[in-house]
């Protein structure tokens, strides 16, 4: 094209590439590219879609379970089995760079990306989960990207008719300036359903469907493989996509309906690098090539330039490679839903990507170097300098809490550990009918029913299954020790699914990370992919897809390490869905797990909320995760509520103990202002030889508080012991008071009031 | 006894009214395509909720022109019965079925949660079947659920009988604090002057079997299907 700019090494590092890079494109083309083509690279290159600086790490992740149908990386999302000829998929994606620009349409095309990425696989997406992270709320700068963001999935999710229901936010420093939203779906389908991204069959027809293609969301992907900086932030506003959730529900509608007839060879949906990643993924993954013609493409605004058009991240777009012949059948479907589709090309049997614009050649790639032979760097890794301050801190620096009552009322306060009802008030939690444990326990339960399969299921007795999701990550513990962090963010998400009455299945994670180039953070992330693989090993939780954001971080600095992990489990039975507050006065309340971590010099208050809340630091090293143990406790808190035993389970994290003992006596919500209460009568000084605001306030791993009926409790306690899990009563229910009894004192909270602080504390910041 | 179940381009509770009234109550139902120009063999209509053509411009203002709405106009001239839910009702209200309008929450905010309602009126197909004084429990989830019609209206409203539901404290109250969006009255559903169409905030559909912990949104079906068979008795 005459009016392109001529290729100059400037151009080349505006689109990111290195010189190295380039010299590698001359390599594999055989000549020097045109611009379009180096738009090509630039997209498929950036670390958003060919995880050029992590393939080689993600490698460690353990990938295989007999239920894995589909896998990491083989397609858009990975699918397990859940039995009966049912699967589900599910994935997690970040939005993080869109949403610190723009944090409306940022978060809400976050979410129409996740959505489009299942039911791309064939799945009916039943359900969202979303991992948020933004700086302190005393800034309104943060405030205005949190509320931005929380109405921006509000909006997306709540429109398309997807029920948001769990997620977890935290507030930190680190991320001020570099907010985190990352957005999780889960879609379900049989296993005939199955759909898979690969331009199959020379001389199929490609069709595009969806609306227009525009000018917004040039190169997100390549934005979002950057640096944040305040003046790429601004000139890259334009990379920010609009997002159109009723355009989306009917796009999913009709490809649903499409799949079923059987005239789909292939389907991949236009996410990051929109027309660009799709023809040339489906290309690769067919062995085949693929022939489109721009001048076809539906385009929004007169004289887009081919560049533009392939490189746009228009939203709701999905490419479509149809069974040759069997063209009506689309053309009715997508009529019927009033959807636009055009015929834009075929599939071809050269191996080449080949664009034209009326008829003229503008861009001849080999497909499937573009789409698998991106490099891969092996980056240094240096461990951070910050360390060995983090292992210097001894308990010494601080003394013992004077004022037990006082530090819980600041813990449930403190933003990161007080209710989220300031967030999924906003969110349709229960669209679909099928949510059993709504946001507010430790996961979220959701049974799975005939119309939750595409086309709806028409056996005579469908076999509902029952599943759960929880999402983790305690970053400041991650930041403190990349590799205990991380076990411990896959195993809090497992003792989350098994305090809800679930066995882990799978896991989702997204990796968001700083700048690669710096050693110091590449060691960050080898380390967490380290902790995060051995963990969902230890669980057979395989890793089944994920996401990597790197590059966050702004002049101020990095974010903490946030690898978020979010884990599916399975309820075998409607009966053992269990939820966190005490059920009836009079039952026992019992700690399984060590009180305090075995070994641990800080006994789990390193890097607690209660150091970062009470003492102004974070610092410390983290308790140690032992995932033996962990796996140990899980399957025996399963095996008690499965016989029947348990009425409440909550596992311990932030605020530790004395936290999960308040949570449960007034985190169960009846009705719109209606929050049912139920005190407790705890006796902890048979614990001796710990310090109270370690006892109380610790974040040692492996501990569950349960309760039981007073009868079963002994039953309980042996069942406990011989499966080798430590296990004491500590206290009864009842009462409108919190009482804790410690060697040193006894302390007493009116819970009406613990829960009007913690219920608050968003609301009134965001006031 | 047959129910059909309107389908608008964004409707997103279509399917879940479908499952309660086909599943759980037992009755025959299919959906019903907004191209659609007559509502066939139905002899009950519901318009579920959602967000009908994306509810752009406004709630429920572009679906009142679809071909189904003309046909669920005669019907309810005919004195068929109508219940809106949710987007339903907004939508009844656009298309002149129902009086008022549903504007914005006051709280600027979409609202998910269970709320607590009173029982107006036992005098209609809608709520013959609650047992007297009995609070429901019963989700709501809306942006744009704040009930608001002119004083004259509204007086008729009253005077008529015609409210429905009422959002209630857990003491069945009527308080400001029970009100989830700012509704006149704390209104949370009423019906026409002739009482065969209704349309309600809450979603009764969500409430409907004890696999969700909660079975008072049936009481509304009950009702409905009472009321078009009295003979028959649903378990």
């Amino acid at each position: 094209m005459s009016s392109d700019p001529s290729i100059t090494p400037e151009l080349i590092s505006e689109h990111g590439l290195t010189a190295e890079e380039y010299d590698r494109i001359k390599e594999i083309i055989g000549r020097e590219p045109n611009y379009v083509e180096l738009g090509i690279f630039s997209v498929m290159w950036s670390e958003h879609c060919s995880y050029k600086n992590t393939r080689a790490l993600l490698k460690g992740f353990p990938v295989e379970s007999p239920r894995v149908l589909v896998g990491a990386g083989e397609e858009n999302a990975g699918i397990l089995d859940i039995g009966d000829n049912l699967a589900i998929s599910f994935k997690i994606e970040s939005h993080n760079h869109p949403s610190a620009v723009e944090p409306f349409q940022g978060a809400a095309t976050g979410v129409g990306g996740i959505i489009r990425d299942i039911f791309t696989m064939g799945a009916r997406p039943v359900c969202a989960i979303n991992s948020l992270r933004f700086g302190d709320l005393s800034n309104s700068e943060v405030r205005r990207l949190f509320r931005g963001v929380v109405s921006g999935i509000a909006h997306y999710g709540n429109c398309f008719g997807i029920p948001t229901v769990a997620g977890e936010v935290y507030f930190d420093k680190s991320y001020e300036g570099n907010p985190l939203v990352n957005a999780f779906a889960l879609g379900v389908l049989r296993h005939d359903q199955i759909a898979r991204g690969a331009a199959k069959g020379v001389g199929n027809p490609v069709f595009y469907v969806g609306p227009a293609t525009g000018r917004d969301g040039l190169a997100g992907a390549a934005f979002a493989s950057q640096d944040l900086t305040e003046k790429s932030a601004e000139q890259q506003r334009s990379a920010v996509q609009v997002g159109d959730p009723f355009m989306e529900k009917l796009c999913m509608e009709a490809c649903l309906e499409l799949l079923a007839t059987g005239a789909v060879a292939g389907i991949q949906d236009m996410g990051a690098a929109g027309l660009t990643c799709s023809t040339c993924e489906t290309a690769a993954r067919g062995g085949t090539g693929v022939e489109i013609d721009l001048a076809k493409v539906p385009q929004r605004s007169p004289g887009m330039t081919p560049y533009e058009i392939l490189l746009s991240e228009s939203q709701e777009r999905m490419l479509i490679i149809v069974e040759k012949g069997r063209e009506d059948e689309v053309k009715r479907i997508f009529d019927k839903w009033d959807l636009p589709w055009a015929e834009i090309g075929k599939v071809t049997d050269t191996g080449q990507m080949v664009v034209k614009n009326h008829g003229e050649v503008v861009a001849d790639l080999p497909a499937a170097k573009l789409a698998d032979e991106a490099p891969v760097y092996h980056r240094e890794a240096k461990e951070p300098v910050y360390l060995d301050e983090v292992r210097s801190f001894t308990l010494e620096a601080i003394e013992d809490c004077d004022d037990p009552k006082s530090a819980l009322e600041k813990l449930l306060e403190w933003p990161t550990i007080a209710s989220k009802n300031w967030v999924y008030r906003q969110y349709d939690h229960m669209v679909r009918a099928n949510t059993m444990v709504n946001p507010g326990s430790d996961a979220a339960v959701i049974r799975i029913k005939a119309d939750s399969v595409p086309g709806g299921d028409e056996r005579e007795d469908f076999p509902e299954k029952i599943i759960a999701l929880a999402v983790d990550c305690n970053a400041t513990h991650v930041y403190l020790d990349p590799y205990e962090g991380s076990k411990a963010s896959v195993a809090e998400c497992a003792r989350n699914l098994a305090c809800s009455g679930a066995s882990p299945i799978g896991t989702t994670d997204n990796l968001n990370f700083g700048n690669p180039h710096n050693p110091e953070l590449f060691w960050q992330l080898k380390e967490s992919v380290r902790g995060l693989s051995e963990g969902c090993t230890a669980f057979d939780a395989p890793v089944t897809g994920g996401n990597v954001s790197l590059y966050n971080q702004n002049p101020d600095g990095a974010i903490d390490p946030t690898p978020t992990v979010a884990m599916v489990g399975v309820v075998e039975d409607e009966a053992h869905v269990t939820t966190q507050w005490f059920k009836d006065k009079g039952d026992a309340v019992i700690l399984l797990g060590e009180p305090v971590g075995k070994g641990d010099t800080l006994c789990g208050l390193g890097g607690s909320a209660y150091l970062q809340v009470i003492h102004g630091c974070k610092n410390g090293k983290p308790p140690v995760c032992d995932l033996g143990i962990e796996r140990t406790l899980g399957t025996t808190l399963l095996g008690l509520i499965q016989s029947d035993l348990i009425k409440s389970a909550h596992d311990c994290s932030e605020g530790g103990l004395a936290v999960a003992l308040a949570e449960s006596c007034f985190s169960e919500l009846h009705g719109r202002n209606t929050p049912c209460f139920l005190g407790a009568d705890v006796d902890l000084s048979d614990i001796k030889d710990v310090r109270s605001d370690a006892l109380l306030f610790g974040e040692s791993h492996g501990r569950i508080v349960i309760s039981t009926s007073d009868i079963d409790a002994v039953k309980t306690l042996e069942r406990a012991k011989l499966m080798g899990v430590p296990a004491q009563r500590i206290g009864t229910v009842g009462g409108d008071q919190l009482k804790v009894k410690l060697l040193n004192g006894e302390y007493a909270w009116e819970v009406a009031g613990l829960h009007d602080l913690w219920w608050n504390s968003i609301g009134n910041a965001m006031a | 006894m047959n129910f059909a179940v309107l389908q608008f381009p964004g409707s997103n509770c279509d399917q879940d009214c479908a499952h309660v009234l086909r599943n759980v109550m037992g009755y025959p139902t299919r959906l019903l395509w907004h191209k659609e120009n007559n509502v066939g063999d139905a002899d009950a209509v519901v318009v579920p909720g959602g967000f009908s053509y994306g509810d752009y411009l406004r709630t429920g203002s572009i679906a009142r022109f679809s071909p189904v709405m003309g046909a669920v106009k005669e019907f309810a001239d005919n004195g068929g019965f109508v219940l809106g839910i949710c987007n339903g009702f907004q939508i009844l209200c656009e298309a002149g079925l129902l009086p008022g309008a549903l504007i914005r929450n006051r709280s600027l905010q979409f609202r998910c949660e269970h709320v607590y309602l009173k029982v107006a009126t036992y005098d209609s197909p809608f709520t013959s079947q609650i047992p007297e004084g009995k609070l429901m429990r019963i989700p709501i989830a809306h942006g744009e659920g704040n009930y608001f019609c002119d004083a004259n209206t509204l007086d008729e409203i009253e005077a008529n009988d015609r409210i429905l539901f009422q959002y209630a404290d857990r003491e069945g109250d009527i308080t400001d604090h029970a009100n989830p969006n700012g509704s006149l009255k704390n209104i949370a559903g009423i019906c026409n002057a002739e009482r065969n169409v209704a349309g309600m905030m809450p979603h009764p559909e969500r409430a409907a079997e004890s696999a969700l912990n909660e079975k008072d949104g049936r009481l509304v079906f009950e009702s409905l299907i009472q009321s078009l068979n009295p003979a028959s008795t649903t378990a």
